[in-house]
């Protein structure tokens, strides 16, 4: 007989019998409502023998597993979130029984409360701003300087020793290997300031995007392995709006792209309200 | 790697974006930023004490590692959280 446990995928403010029906959670569980001094949880039974302690340790490291089981759970808390305000769970908050989850919710009611307060007809978006590479910025901003052309051909074909062959390379005569370290040392000297620079817009994009949110937060830049993205990240953050707010937010995202050409501003959503569920966000 | 239900899809109408930023297909990293590392923690009786942050960090650790290994030594240099933070 398999032990079974309870997984929460959320929790709401009150539930009005609103249809969760055909949501299929984690493991392929049925999501289900119970209440707890009046707060509902949304949740479902999950087999212990892959979500139990032991097993979830081994499964955590999965990185399949991790990926099939967090669409999972946001699948059901997106879907839910349309229909009722609720506070995210962290992924894997499994219970040993229903009555043990519904205790644990009754004793933090009042917080859980407060926090629902502060997500209701609310939603998340998410920045992210990478520095541009150097010769983009160049490009973009001012006009090329002569030499600038043949050193931004160069870092294209990311070709180290082709300067002598590539078109760059034709009027070269003696001194292009000296020539070419000079270059290459304006470059990086050049890849430094931009990254000082773009380190500074990135802070004023955050503060005028936080100044137009209910809320913000700031996560850890992704690793670039992760993100699949090569420039550095140099902002990751979470902004909650009020819902229709979402016109006016990027109005300032746009402006902050067009005045600071140093960076590459990415935005996603809307997400349920998991950057501001913890309540002590600022 | 993909999956059918992201939330640019069935972004509401009065939310809908410029064609300047259009919101992108939910990655599985933005995710994770979210349901492993935010949410709300309750702790008590709890078959793991997955609320355990530790653990989460471990695994991330462990995965990035795995991702980074196979993906050599190709990335950028290290993001610069600290000095975004103001």
């Amino acid at each position: 007989m398999t032990e079974r446990g309870f997984w929460v995928y959320a929790v709401a403010g009150q539930y009005a019998g609103e249809d969760l029906s055909g949501l299929d959670g984690v493991g392929d569980g049925r999501v289900r409502v119970i209440g707890a001094a009046g707060l509902a949880v949304l949740a479902s039974d999950v087999d212990l023998a892959e979500f139990g302690a032991e097993a979830l340790r081994r499964n955590l490291e999965d990185l399949d597993w991790l990926e099939r089981v967090a669409w999972a759970h946001h699948h059901v808390i997106d879907a839910a979130a349309r229909l009722l305000p609720l506070l995210p769970m962290r992924l894997a908050t499994v219970y040993a029984s229903e009555g043990t989850a519904a205790a644990a919710f009754t004793e933090r009611a009042a917080e859980l409360r407060d926090a629902l307060a502060q997500v209701r007809g609310r939603a998340e978006w998410g920045v992210k701003a990478y520095a541009r590479p150097a010769r983009e910025v160049s490009a973009r901003d001012k006009p090329a300087p002569a030499g600038a052309e043949s050193g931004a051909a160069e870092s294209g074909t990311g070709g180290t020793g082709t300067g002598g062959t590539g078109p760059g390379g034709a009027g070269a005569g003696s001194g292009a290997g000296t020539a070419y370290l000079k270059r290459r040392r304006d470059q990086l000297s050049a890849q430094r300031d931009t990254q000082r620079d773009a380190v500074a817009s990135a802070r004023a994009v955050h503060s005028a995007l936080a100044g137009h949110a209910a809320w913000s937060r700031l996560h850890p830049p992704q690793s670039a392995q992760l993100s699949g993205d090569r420039a550095p990240m140099l902002l990751n953050a979470s902004y909650l709006l009020d819902a229709g707010d979402g016109t006016a937010f990027t109005s300032v995202l746009e402006a902050a792209a067009s005045t600071h050409p140093d960076l590459r501003l990415e935005l996603t959503g809307p997400w349920p309200p998991y950057s501001f569920a913890g309540g002590d966000a600022q | 790697m993909t999956y059918p239900v992201t939330p640019s899809q069935t972004v509401p109408a009065r939310e809908r974006l410029p064609d300047d930023f259009p919101a992108q297909r939910v990655a599985l990293v933005d995710l994770l930023d979210r349901v492993l590392a935010q949410g709300v923690v309750i702790t008590g009786d709890i078959t793991l004490s997955i609320a355990d942050v530790d653990l989460v960090t471990v695994s991330l650790r462990a995965i990035l590692a795995s991702v980074s290994a196979l993906a050599g030594q190709a990335a950028g240099q290290a993001p610069v959280r600290a000095e975004v933070t103001s």
